[in-house]
């Protein structure tokens, strides 16, 4: 891909529907090796940009999911003790008596555990996924910071690994916690906003060809409208699909105020949100979109 | 291309002058994402300079505003303009929530009556607002000495030890030691870790005879690794950042600087609010101890600040607010923000002398509150 125009096309080949920023970070991705860093609020599709990614490079998604305590044996590499115990036992009944050979055998290939990173290493071209970078600990990104600049893995028992052709890595965040400064520093920043009308309702429309263009057009009016108000949790595009779904489940080709409402537990999670948004006039919010 | 580069150099420039961590390595990456892309398209240079050179939303801001001063709002693109700009010049306000952004100036509030000393005894019981300077500097000696640990929590990682469940990993480990022989059973429990620790210190006008004490206090607290630090005042700033300085007077100036709202007026509700959309609710403020260090002097309204409180509550493990005033004599909760919050808080303790602080950091490590006791759980109503 030569161009972030063609990452673009291709992305939307895909369904996913991408802003000149992102298609310009995709694009510098690929071409200089670096991580993506994306932030912003849950929904916006931080996640689904790496599936995007791996379906229009056609490469397999490797994903690791980080939370409080992961540390390397479970996100890199593991011996896989007791079919060692096993070979260990099988080579003793046999009656091999050459100690030091039997050793080496232990820690061979076969052994080994490949653990989502490493995967990603072996596996090329892929599309490595760390997703909730900031539920790990501090620990575990200075790990992953010295994974990510050598695309390289040392064992003591078998030496070097390194990826010939890196894989492309997508770092997402919530922003519970502050990411460090040196990881960030290696990755492109970008932050995910909620995207506007006419791109909205251009995502909900390629993901569910299905449903109305009317219903369609009135969820993603009414979940603008609601975005503006004071919530405590301003709902995705991920819940906008979702209530377009459950629209569209109930036999619905159009919404009224009424059935919104008898539906809002799709799109909003919060009790306080909730009323907030009962006390909301939905009629004219969807009067506003032309009838 | 050196003209240009020479531009863009001063660019990153400008951008640390007006406080992006824009350092060399991000230099090197945006001249390189630059190059790549094309160096003559405004937006191709916008992009590739906010993707390399910017660290976080705070970030993006400051960006946007350097950019349209440096290389204009309109097309021509050749010829930037060296100036930095003007601090305070806002070009783009992204998606500032409403009225939270714009602090009230002019909103000094006079410090209540002053303090009816309870200054009988040595320095770790006086009031810090009566402290002459040569007794504020040893105060700050003291200070430096603290650490603040959150109370322990249990988590998913296990650790060796003497009892609990097996560890098939090393129990295995070992009989491979041992040419597969059955060994002793090795076990593993639960570990255990701190609890992270959110310090909220009011910097409002009422509150300035205890401000520089109670910051110190947080400064010697995040040395402790899982400490957040954001002060309260008329907006709400994260200094964590700014705290870290080892040097506890080079950390005081820094947050100095990244405040600019001291000795305003309170808006504590409004604040809270915003603590929790954008960093409590994602996780900050979950299972952690948040101390708020603030006499609970509210401007805005009361029910507003109840009702964030009774949120806080439900996020965190505790809620400790510390006090200075509620050591004077005769002291009650009439304050109408303090009166609010109460029935959400867990702890309510005093904050005014050493002795206080000590003791604060003791209920912030887990220990009982013998007295003063309000509320706790139970009364949210929520």
């Amino acid at each position: 891909m030569d161009s972030p125009e063609q990452v673009r096309a291709r992305l939307e080949e895909t369904g996913y529907l991408v802003d000149d920023g992102l298609a310009i970070a995709c694009f510098l991705a690929l071409r200089l090796h670096r991580p993506i860093f994306c932030e912003g609020d849950a929904g916006v599709g931080k996640t689904a940009l790496a599936s995007a990614l791996a379906e229009a490079l056609d490469a397999p998604l490797v994903r690791l999911q980080c939370y409080e305590g992961i540390d390397a044996s479970q996100a890199l590499y593991d011996w896989d003790f007791p079919r060692q115990l096993l070979h260990l036992r099988a080579a003793e009944a046999a009656g091999v008596t050459d100690a030091e050979r039997l050793e080496s055998e232990l820690y061979d290939r076969r052994f080994l555990i490949a653990r989502p990173l490493l995967q990603a290493l072996q596996t090329q071209p892929s599309v490595l996924l760390v997703d909730e970078i900031d539920r790990a600990d501090d620990e575990f990104e200075a790990f992953l910071l010295e994974l990510l600049s050598e695309f390289s893995v040392t064992i003591p028992e078998l030496g070097t690994l390194r990826a010939e052709v890196p894989p492309v890595v997508v770092l997402t965040s919530n922003r519970t916690r502050e990411v460090h400064d040196a990881l960030k520093r290696r990755c492109l920043y970008h932050w995910f906003d909620h995207p506007g009308f006419a791109r909205e309702l251009a995502i909900v429309r390629r993901r569910l060809p299905a449903v109305s263009a009317r219903l369609a057009e009135q969820v993603t009016a009414l979940v603008q409208a609601l975005r503006e108000q004071d919530l405590l949790k301003p709902p995705g595009v991920a819940e906008t699909i979702d209530w377009a779904q459950a629209l569209d489940a109930l036999g619905a080709n159009e919404v009224d105020a009424e059935l919104a409402v008898a539906t809002l537990g799709s799109v909003l999670k919060y009790r306080e949100d909730a009323e907030r948004a009962r006390g909301l006039d939905l009629a004219a919010v969807l009067a506003a979109r032309g009838a | 291309m050196l003209a240009a580069d020479a531009a863009f150099l001063g660019f990153a420039r400008a951008l640390r002058a007006a406080g992006v961590d824009a350092g060399a390595e991000r230099l090197h990456s945006f001249l390189r994402a630059v190059d790549t892309l094309r160096p003559g398209m405004r937006s191709d240079v916008y992009w590739a300079g906010r993707l390399t050179l910017c660290g976080s939303r705070d970030d993006l801001e400051r960006y946007e505003r350097v950019f349209a001063a440096y290389f204009g709002s309109g097309g021509s693109f050749g010829r930037p303009r060296h100036t930095t700009p003007p601090p305070g010049l806002r070009l783009v306000v992204r998606d500032a929530p409403p009225g939270t952004r714009t602090p009230r100036d002019g909103e000094q509030q006079v410090p209540p009556t002053a303090a009816l000393a309870s200054s009988t005894e040595v320095l770790r019981h006086r009031d810090v607002a009566a402290l002459d300077e040569a007794e504020r500097a040893q105060l700050r000696r003291l200070l430096a000495a603290f650490t603040l640990p959150g109370q322990a929590r249990r988590t998913a990682r296990r650790r060796p030890a003497r009892r609990g469940d097996v560890d098939p990993h090393r129990t295995v480990r070992e009989m491979l030691r041992r040419g597969g022989e059955p060994a002793r059973l090795r076990r593993h429990e639960r570990a255990e870790r701190p609890r992270r620790v959110v310090l909220l210190v009011d910097v409002s006008g009422s509150m300035a005879p205890y401000a520089d004490a109670l910051l110190r206090f947080a400064h010697a607290a995040v040395r402790g690794q899982r400490t957040e630090v954001f002060t309260i005042g008329t907006r709400l700033t994260r200094v964590t950042r700014e705290l870290s300085h080892r040097d506890p007077d080079l950390a005081m100036a820094a947050v100095a600087g990244a405040v600019p709202d001291w000795r305003g007026g309170t808006r504590l509700g409004e604040l809270l609010r915003e603590f929790l959309n954008r960093w409590g609710q994602r996780g900050m403020a979950r299972g952690a101890v948040v101390v708020v260090l603030s006499d609970g002097w509210e401007r805005g309204d009361p029910e507003l600040l109840a009702a964030q409180m009774r949120r806080l509550h439900r996020l965190a493990h505790r809620v400790i607010w510390a006090n200075p005033r509620k050591a004077r004599p005769g002291y009650a909760p009439l304050a109408a923000g303090m009166a609010a919050a109460l029935p959400s808080v867990d702890a309510f303790v005093e904050g005014h002398s050493l002795a206080a602080l000590e003791r604060l950091a003791a209920v912030v490590r887990g220990a009982p509150v013998e007295t003063g006791v309000l509320g706790g759980k139970g009364a949210d109503g929520a």
